[in-house]
């Protein structure tokens, strides 16, 4: 009965939608009063504000250099699926690629004309804001776990305060308390860029989630192996480098994967304390009142954009964890 | 502490590598070593029995501190074990160590395995861990296993890789927690076979066991121990002739 109520509904609404998208869709055209005329859809908002959708107010003609973060990001998060390119040097490598994208962004360097970062956004922004996050938030999460487990008291209690109360607050009261209280303490003159106090916010908070992750990791690690690496003179950082960590986060990097996916659609918060991602790009696109009708296609396509980039990832996620239940020892 | 515990060693020629002082455990409540004594001189075999329960694995772990003793010291090769972390490594470099679970490290191939430890402690080139780890392998017969993970290998196989292991860093003193109580029967002699060579080969060693053939033809002394305490310690012959001890003499009567 249900399904039968399920097939009625889509039968009824699936014509209408392929009709008004790709039947009576307006593909292409510069002004938007062809758009009024036709009954379908208006796609050519995106070819008419795609700049400004991707880009946001970063200068027209240097939208290439977000072109190439964008690529640079792309080409090594496909590298870094290859377990064989798996090992900390892989994490250098990213720390490298997300300093080299800032810069390129950034300019002032290599003859680039220098862009400020309140001119920043779209995709590009997107991207760094999210690399930064998991780049950033994935070693302090594992320093979090590990202070987590410390036969020291002070370092124990750090740990468990910051994660507790990371995870005790949204993720927008970080970002407000980043951008707006942060400068209320520093001394007189000194100011944090917007960009960079929203990107610490984030990676705490990804931080304070990861941790605990991770820590499920190092529980399920025998004692019998701590003591092995122990037994053959290994030291404390040794040890959880080569031995611990290895086997732990191979358990856990399926659960990572899921944060990490969270971690890319928490950026969309960002346009909130007045960054513009690529969400909120969009929305400054729209504000143009002869496409502010077309609003729906204009979303639609971002919604596939962000799709696209968490679909992949979850699917690659799901890959991981069949290929690690598989062999795991290998 | 008993009268005869560290007797027996003084006729041996070597000089004390290994000394148990008095020494004292206690998990919460519950006392887990009582007054424990023993000497173990340079080349000579210590095998440890007793029910389970007995304190013979905690003591074995108090010698390389993977558990702490409370009270009563300890000796390796001249160094005294204390609350010292660089202490704490130094003695355990001289000490190989088997455990009965293996715990060889599954994520790295049975070659990694063994390099690891010289590579990061003593600092030896790569290539030369690994002429050195062959080296090893050949010695406990499974040279052709170098390049699969623990997890492909048998637990008799598995032993052997952490025996040789364990040897890598040229211990002085190797100890065994009970090595083939997680093997199936017919795994057992493949691993004691190459005990019985390294004991040949003079290795110090303390094995905590139940396999009495193996403590009749290589120890020097047998340690038993009941309640946390050693409650007789002898050589092979007199121990298993005309043990002293009722407690030793029940024991012996039900294992053997």
């Amino acid at each position: 009965m249900l399904t039968l109520l399920a097939m009625w509904a889509l039968f009824v609404t699936i014509p209408d939608f392929i009709s008004w998208a790709f039947i009576n869709a307006v593909w292409q055209t510069d002004d938007s009063k062809d758009c009024q005329v036709a009954a379908g859809a208006c796609w050519a908002v995106i070819t008419e504000k795609h700049r400004v959708m991707l880009f946001g107010t970063f200068p027209y003609d240097e939208h290439w250099r977000g072109v190439l973060a964008i690529a640079i990001i792309i080409i090594l998060a496909v590298i870094s699926g290859f377990k064989r390119f798996w090992s900390y040097r892989l994490f250098l490598v990213w720390l490298v690629a997300t300093a080299l994208v800032f810069l390129l962004l950034l300019g002032g360097v290599f003859g680039l004309k220098p862009i400020g970062t309140y001119q920043w956004g779209g995709l590009p922004l997107t991207l760094l804001l999210f690399v930064g996050t998991v780049v950033g938030g994935m070693p302090l999460a594992v320093l979090l776990a590990l202070g987590r487990r410390s036969s020291l008291p002070a370092i124990k209690a750090l740990c468990i305060g910051f994660i507790e109360i990371i995870r005790g607050v949204p993720l927008i009261t970080v970002l407000f308390m980043a951008s707006l209280m942060f400068p209320l303490f520093m001394p007189e003159g000194v100011t944090i860029n917007k960009l960079l106090r929203a990107e610490i916010g984030m990676i705490m908070f990804f931080a304070a989630y990861a941790a605990e992750i991770v820590r499920g990791g190092l529980q399920a690690i025998s004692l019998g192996q701590y003591e092995a690496a122990e037994a053959i003179g290994l030291s404390y950082w040794q040890k959880t480098n080569r031995i611990i960590l290895p086997q732990a986060l191979r358990i856990v990097l399926p659960a990572l994967m899921s944060d990490v996916i969270r971690a890319f659609k928490n950026t969309t918060f960002v346009s909130i304390i007045g960054l513009f991602d690529v969400l909120g790009a969009t929305a400054t696109a729209l504000e143009d009142l002869l496409w502010v009708r077309y609003a729906l296609e204009a979303y639609i396509f971002i919604f596939i954009l962000y799709f696209v980039f968490c679909f992949s990832m979850s699917k690659y996620s799901a890959h991981l964890e069949r290929d690690l239940s598989e062999g795991r020892n290998l | 502490m008993t009268p005869t515990a560290g007797k027996p060693t003084q006729k041996n020629a070597g000089d004390p590598i290994i000394e148990l002082r008095d020494v004292n455990k206690w998990y919460g409540d519950f006392h887990a070593l009582r007054d424990v004594n023993l000497t173990v001189g340079r080349g000579e075999k210590v095998v440890v029995c007793g029910p389970s329960g007995s304190g013979k694995s905690t003591m074995i772990r108090c010698i390389n501190r993977l558990e702490v003793h409370q009270e009563g010291r300890i000796f390796v090769d001249g160094m005294e074990m204390v609350p010292d972390v660089r202490k704490i490594e130094a003695i355990r470099r001289q000490i190989g160590m088997v455990f009965q679970s293996f715990n060889l490290f599954p994520h790295l191939t049975v070659i990694d395995n063994l390099t690891l430890g010289p590579v990061l402690v003593q600092e030896i080139p790569q290539d030369a861990a690994e002429a050195q780890a062959m080296e090893m392998l050949e010695r406990v017969k499974i040279p052709e296993q170098a390049k699969k993970y623990p997890g492909q290998l048998s637990g008799g196989q598995q032993q052997r890789v952490a025996i040789a292991r364990a040897l890598m860093l040229k211990p002085k003193v190797m100890l065994f927690d009970e090595p083939t109580s997680a093997l199936d029967p017919e795994m057992i002699a493949e691993v004691l076979d190459v005990m019985i060579e390294l004991a040949d080969e003079g290795m110090t060693m303390i094995v905590v066991t139940h396999e009495m053939g193996f403590a009749r033809k290589v120890a020097d002394l047998i340690v038993f121990m009941d309640d946390g305490e050693i409650v007789e310690a002898a050589s092979p012959g007199p121990f298993f002739a005309n043990p002293e001890n009722d407690r030793t003499k029940l024991f012996l009567s039900q294992i053997l």
